[in-house]
């Protein structure tokens, strides 16, 4: 009994926690309208600031307080409505959800340009002795934990009211279903909405200090991972349901600590199940949920009045034109190539592999975002079952290498597959977060399986061998991967030009209009699901074999989080957005931060001597390029290339033109001279 | 045998009777109107004629086929076409390409090993009845335009040739004058009368413009409230006291 009642104490201050989380990111999807993942990086700021001043600097609780979470927690807040999310509010939701994904990735890096993270043990709470502890019923619970169910009931009471009872609660919600037919109601949607971001931010910097106490470190890692189990709680109210998030989150922390008591500690179970609790209880939530079942997002009425979004530049080119690029492109490659197989040293050969494995893998993100239109967060997971597959048959079966990298990528394209089927009712954000759940999943439980990753050694993968072809030498291997590249490419480019691509273009479209001509939308789902697995394994089987290994930080979730935001933003409609991508995951930390802007830098000036810089600075480049996705959903260089290939056009075009009329002149003053 | 026969369609939602066991018959080839004030239940009739809806009573039947256990996507196989109230069109494709795509499923031939080995794309009969369909519907000059640059007009036609495509037994429209001007519904109507008589497919419409129910059909039901409050041939349905109160008003 008083171990019962210990568990449900524990469990309730670990479910306030939660609860706060899933409050607050209701409470922004609510406002908002934005899905906002980067709700626990936003956390994460005002915790480190908390711990840096009240901990490390040693300030009083309330000045710690007052500047963490009341004066920088909003202030964030302001600066992410004003100069971003203000102009996503008539972008479609992915738009939005691709736009927090690169803060989520980015704003920790910049916190942690002056915070150290490894240090920060041993937090502190908001209330003064907050390891005094209170005996009910010979259950201990503390100060610390007292605060944090007291304040997290009060926001969530408070904030209820709020939507109920007043009128700038309704105003929010008609703001971010559409601001501009809330303008024309006479509502100023920008002040509303900065409000909105004031309090969602507020709650984000409250569980940001409060956090902490629960899991005795101040690390992103953790607010990311608890916020993903508030997530659960948050699907479980329909993302708008302040009570039912509350209440949510309040049970799933009860049953966790329950399951943590009673489930035996060293029990396959215990070891497996308590961990991914709350990403399984996410998935069941949002495959079994009947409310979200064919639910559909907010969509801004007046989102017609929208201009088309841009044709892709290789159609607006002449012929001319066409064939200039494609001559150019190819010498270009030649060129490229020469250099590395004939004079790359071994970290250039190395680079160009992982180069051209990178893009087989990043062609996954551009067939089931490109083409099909769904976000997908698992895919460095497919990847990675691909790769386990491959090297577990190789090392353990001893079948052929070349075989195994072919089962690794149907392994993973069965699993796609296997996950679409259920979360492919749910479409959009809820098919995301399925993917992510499932991402989380694998990650946190499945990879640390012996049969998967070989536990504490990793798998050993060898390098193919096709006959008397042997490719362990990085030059040849560098040939196969070329190769593989180039069929996945000429797949991709076909399945997107073919009868699947128009499919999947119709269904993105209007699914019910594609389903009354007779398309079967999940099937063109699936099949879109199926083959970027399929990709994406055989990607990861190639790296696998590269490095010689199996390792799973090569396919964690956070860099398949990391990957979407790259591909996205780059480009996600072609295949050369995708090596593109490939190019910059590869290069930009390992050649132009470490070598290339050193040396240019102590090359420009003697004053200042610049050492390589720091690889984080990738997170927060790419993280923040990502807001560029609202402007040019096609990419950023898709965009550039349309706008530089509709100049060389234009240049040509005058200069046709200036070609054709002096002889146009010529004629009449002929004419005129003649007789 | 009856192309659809409808038998006692029930509807409720969230404890409002939508549909109350309305019952409709179309015979091949045949004109049928639908009338009844906003909220009567017309639409939700179609999307329960077309499964996207699961009804709550009564059964559907297509050319005596059973279609309670068929989904959405395999009706349309069957030969049951639509159109949509609010224009549901392909976002980012021509007309000539949501023609394509119609024609293509109506092949069957959308499997994907095909786009691989450079088999997925048009091929010269389909690119044969796509011109004709553009050409019938007056639509030639802006198959290559991104639908989004096309007025409401224009994408009710594309709408209607999406359907035809499918090669249908039955079209249900779903009140294809809403939003266009006189001149425009006129012109439909025209263009509906000409490509019925030379294709001998049923229509099932419905509509609020009463001349352009006149001037279409020669049966009509009106729904009122859910229920199937009069039937018959379209003009002495129109001469009915009932059906003038709930649906034209009092007063004409």
């Amino acid at each position: 009994m008083e171990k019962l009642l210990a568990a449900l104490i524990d469990g309730v201050a670990f479910g306030c926690v939660y609860a706060l989380l899933a409050v607050g990111l209701t409470l922004a999807y609510k406002t908002s309208g934005v899905f906002n993942i980067a709700f626990a990086v936003q956390a994460f700021a005002s915790g480190a600031i908390y711990y840096q001043l009240h901990v490390t600097d040693g300030w009083g609780i309330v000045p710690a307080f007052v500047v963490a979470v009341l004066i920088v927690a909003p202030l964030l807040g302001i600066i992410l409505d004003r100069a971003l999310f203000r102009f996503l509010r008539s972008a479609p939701p992915m738009a939005r959800l691709i736009t927090a994904l690169g803060l989520l990735v980015a704003i920790p890096q910049i916190v942690l340009i002056w915070f150290d993270e490894t240090t920060a043990v041993n937090p502190k709470g908001i209330v003064p002795g907050g390891d005094v502890v209170y005996h009910i019923f010979g259950a201990a619970l503390d100060r610390d934990q007292l605060s944090i169910i007291v304040l997290a009931a009060l926001v969530a009471l408070g904030l209820t009211l709020v939507f109920r009872y007043t009128t700038l609660g309704i105003r929010m919600r008609a703001v971010v279903e559409s601001p501009r037919m809330a303008e024309l109601a006479g509502t100023d949607s920008d002040r509303i909405s900065t409000a909105a971001w004031v309090m969602s931010s507020l709650v984000a910097g409250l569980a940001g200090v409060l956090l902490p106490t629960v899991t005795q470190q101040v690390g992103d890692i953790y607010y990311t991972t608890l916020l993903t189990a508030a997530i659960a709680a948050v699907v479980l109210g329909s993302l708008t349901s302040i009570p039912i998030a509350f209440v949510g989150a309040l049970g799933l922390g009860i049953v966790q600590e329950l399951l943590n008591q009673y489930l035996p500690v060293n029990s396959v179970i215990a070891s497996n199940l308590r961990p991914s609790l709350p990403f399984v209880v996410l998935f069941l939530v949002l495959i079994l949920s009947p409310r979200l079942r064919n639910r559909k997002e907010l969509t801004d009425p007046l989102a017609s009045v929208d201009p088309p979004p841009p044709a892709p530049a290789s159609g607006q080119r002449s012929r001319e034109l066409t064939i200039a690029t494609r001559v150019a492109a190819v010498i270009f490659c030649l060129g490229i190539g020469y250099y590395v197989f004939v004079h790359g040293n071994a970290s250039v050969v190395g680079q160009a592999i992982q180069v051209v494995i990178y893009s087989i893998i990043f062609c996954s993100i551009v067939v089931i975002t490109g083409i099909a239109g769904e976000v997908s967060f698992a895919q460095a997971t497919f990847a990675g079952i691909g790769g386990f597959a491959s090297a577990q048959l190789a090392s353990s079966a001893g079948m052929s290498v070349l075989l195994t990298i072919v089962i690794g990528g149907v392994v993973a394209a069965a699993v796609g597959a296997l996950l679409a089927i259920p979360a492919l009712r749910l479409g959009g954000i809820f098919l995301t977060l399925a993917t992510y759940a499932f991402a989380l999943f694998f990650d946190n439980v499945v990879v640390s399986l012996s049969w998967v990753s070989g536990g504490l050694f990793p798998v050993v993968a060898p390098r193919p061998q096709l006959g008397p072809i042997d490719f362990a030498s990085d030059g040849s291997f560098l040939a196969l991967c070329l190769v593989i590249l180039a069929v996945v490419g000429i797949v991709v480019i076909r399945v997107r030009s073919g009868t699947t691509g128009r499919y999947l273009s119709a269904v993105r479209g209007s699914e019910v209009a594609a389903a009354s001509v007779g398309i079967n939308p999940t099937r063109a789902r699936i099949t879109a699901f199926a083959l970027s697995a399929g990709i994406a394994g055989v990607g990861g089987a190639l790296l696998v074999s590269y490095e010689g290994h199996a390792s799973k930080i090569d396919f964690s979730a956070e860099i398949g989080l990391f990957w979407v935001v790259l591909v996205v933003t780059l480009g996600s409609r072609t295949v050369e957005g995708a090596i593109q991508a490939a190019l910059g995951f590869v290069l930009f930390s390992a050649r132009i931060l470490s070598d290339w802007i050193p040396w240019l830098v102590n090359h420009v000036q003697p004053f200042l001597h610049v050492g390589p810089l720091s690889p984080a600075i990738e997170f927060i480049f790419f993280g923040l390029g990502a807001v560029t996705y609202a402007r040019h959903p096609e990419g950023i260089l898709e965009a550039n290339k349309t706008k530089s290939l509709a100049w060389i056009q234009a240049k040509i075009d005058r200069f046709k033109s200036r070609g054709s009329t002096p002889s146009a002149e010529v004629a009449p003053a002929g004419t005129g001279s003649a007789p | 045998m009856s192309l659809l026969v409808a038998e006692e369609i029930t509807k409720t939602f969230a404890g409002i009777t939508a549909l109350d066991r309305v019952d409709i018959d179309v015979e091949p080839s045949e004109l049928v109107g639908l009338i009844g004030p906003n909220g009567a239940g017309k639409t939700t009739l179609f999307n329960c004629l077309l499964g996207i809806f699961k009804a709550d009573g009564g059964r559907v039947l297509f050319e005596g086929r059973d279609l309670a256990r068929v989904a959405t996507h395999r009706r349309a196989r069957l030969g049951l076409a639509r159109t949509f109230q609010r224009i549901e069109l392909f976002s980012g494709m021509s007309p000539r390409d949501h023609f394509l795509v119609a024609e293509r499923v109506r092949n069957g031939r959308g499997a994907l090993w095909k786009d691989v080995l450079f088999l997925g794309g048009p091929t010269a009969s389909e690119n044969a009845r796509v011109d004709a369909m553009l050409e019938l519907l007056g639509l030639t000059d802006v198959g290559d335009r991104p639908i989004e640059s096309l007025s409401l007009g224009v994408g009710r036609l594309v709408e209607i040739g999406r359907a035809l495509m499918t090669e249908p037994k039955l079209v249900l429209l779903d009140e294809p004058s809403s939003g266009l001007d006189r001149h425009e519904t006129e012109a439909l109507a025209r263009q509906l009368r000409a490509v019925q008589s030379e294709r001998g497919f049923a229509i099932l419409l419905v509509e609020h413009d009463v001349e352009f129910v006149r001037s279409l059909v020669a049966r009509v039901f009106v729904l009122d409230f859910g229920t199937v409050i009069a039937s018959g041939p379209t003009e002495e349905v129109f001469a009915d006291s009932a059906v003038r109160k709930a649906y034209l008003g009092d007063g004409i």
